[in-house]
């Protein structure tokens, strides 16, 4: 499925990239509606929140803090790439990038259940 | 016994209105090279095979093409190397047209959008001096000299065009080889036509469109580096852009 | 479809949200321990100008940055181009900031001075 010429570490980061920018993209709108709840329907903010204490949600959580923090160290590894002195360690840094990620959302994740 | 054994090869038959892959059997030979697998189904199996080549010594930049689905320069890539190991068999090979550039006819691409775009990129000398100037003095150990002697080994085999995904998207895009050709003369201290190529390498097809994904820098034959390139322009583009170009 | 003007909105807006990124993932880490309610929440932010300001900035810079985002997949995935493509990162912009904006004021505004 994926093509030959896109088969190497730095492809996959730049898709995972993009990918996580798009969902935080799309999440965003719902994020903010829920959180308005407060001035709109308090009722129902505490409602969603009661919701989101079943553990098939907070692993969907787990994921959303996955996104936001694998966009965030993989923005990272960008920014460095643009602004600083060309390093040859860039796939290293990119795996770092989705380790680092894994670790926040895990440590989210053990916190949350 | 490499001898006996039968390379099965695919290669596109086609012209710009689309095409399709035609089966050749080729014999396996020891040393053999993707272009002379190509050579021989034009010499010995169908001479309206439509190619190009030159040099035959990875030099000239004109035998590109996709070899099972990545592009490579074929004079200098070995059928061992990419045509997998079939038990019994001489493995498998699928031969096509540069990704990215218009088909001619076969396995040619039109160039001339790939050259376009190196002009429009200011990826052109522009002399400061005359020829009546004294020879101008660059420390080979320079920072600048340097960034550019990463870049100059450039053959233009449109290999890096050919596996750039931002190019395939936005057809504006100038693409790896012509920014990184603007690159190796933004450092070249002779240059007058500095601003002219901050200019043109800031337009919308510009070098801010890389998305760093580094396909250029993985396939090019020569080891060069169009992604780290690139980011030297975006630094030097910001910077005119905020003023601190001097 | 980046020129450099945007592509140095989309870094300046990278650049602004490194503490920011960092600060709500810190928040969420420990705000979801023990589950979370809507009056511990507004108990945190009602009335406080540090977290207006705080998340009304992460708003603006977000809200610049999924724009520019999703205006170059737009373009480099749907093809789209010229007004339609200026139409829909202005629209995406437009919506973030007043779904943000909007969230900001539910859980800051009011509660002890």
């Amino acid at each position: 499925m994926i093509r030959p010429h896109r088969r190497h570490p730095l492809w996959f980061a730049y898709l995972l990239h993009r990918v996580s920018g798009l969902a935080l993209a799309l999440f965003l709108p719902i994020h903010f509606y829920v959180l308005a709840l407060a001035l709109t329907d308090p009722s129902g903010l505490d409602g969603f929140l009661r919701w989101t204490e079943h553990p098939l949600v907070k692993l969907v959580e787990f994921g959303l803090v996955f996104l936001l923090a694998v966009h965030f160290f993989g923005g990272l590894r960008l920014l460095a790439l643009e602004l600083l002195p060309w390093s040859p360690r860039q796939k290293s840094l990119a795996a770092g990038a989705v380790a680092g990620a894994f670790g926040v959302s895990t440590v989210f994740l053990l916190n949350a259940l | 016994m490499l001898e006996q054994s039968i390379l099965a090869t695919s290669v596109w038959r086609g012209d710009a209105e689309g095409g399709e892959f035609q089966r050749f059997e080729v014999p396996r030979r020891d040393s053999q090279t993707v272009l002379d697998v190509v050579t021989h189904i034009q010499q010995e199996l169908d001479p309206s095979l439509a190619y190009r080549f030159a040099c035959r010594v990875g030099m000239c930049g004109s035998c590109a093409m996709m070899v099972n689905g990545v592009p490579r320069w074929t004079c200098r890539t070995h059928v061992s190397k990419v045509s997998g190991n079939v038990s019994g068999g001489g493995g498998e090979l699928q031969i096509a047209p540069l990704r990215n550039l218009p088909v001619i006819r076969d396995l040619v691409v039109d160039m001339a959008p790939f050259f376009d775009k190196w002009t429009a990129a200011e990826g052109v000398f522009r002399p400061s001096e005359t020829r009546a100037a004294p020879m101008a003095k660059v420390q080979p150990g320079s920072p600048a000299r340097a960034a550019a002697n990463a870049g100059i080994e450039c053959i233009n085999c449109a290999v890096c065009y050919a596996a750039c995904d931002v190019v395939a998207g936005n057809t504006d895009y100038l693409g790896p080889a012509a920014l990184n050709r603007a690159w190796t003369l933004v450092n070249d201290a002779r240059d007058g036509g500095q601003a002219e190529r901050i200019d043109a390498v800031s337009s919308e097809g510009g070098c801010h469109n890389c998305h760093s994904m580094g396909s250029c820098a993985q396939f090019c034959p020569n080891a060069l580096n169009p992604t780290a390139a690139i980011a030297g322009l975006k630094r030097e583009t910001v910077k005119a852009k905020l003023g601190w170009r001097r | 479809m980046l020129d450099v003007r945007l592509y140095l909105l989309q870094r300046l807006t990278a650049l602004m949200m490194i503490p920011l990124v960092l600060g709500h993932l810190v928040v969420m880490v420990y705000a979801v321990q023990g589950g979370l309610t809507a009056a511990e929440i507004l108990s945190r932010t009602q009335g406080s100008l540090v977290w207006g300001g705080f998340y009304g900035a992460f708003v603006l810079a977000a809200s610049i940055h999924g724009a520019i985002g999703l205006r170059a997949i737009s373009a480099e995935v749907l093809g789209l181009r010229g007004v339609g493509l200026t139409a829909l990162s202005w629209g995406v912009f437009l919506t973030l900031l007043l779904l943000g904006v909007r969230a900001v004021y539910a859980v800051t505004a009011g509660g002890p001075a």
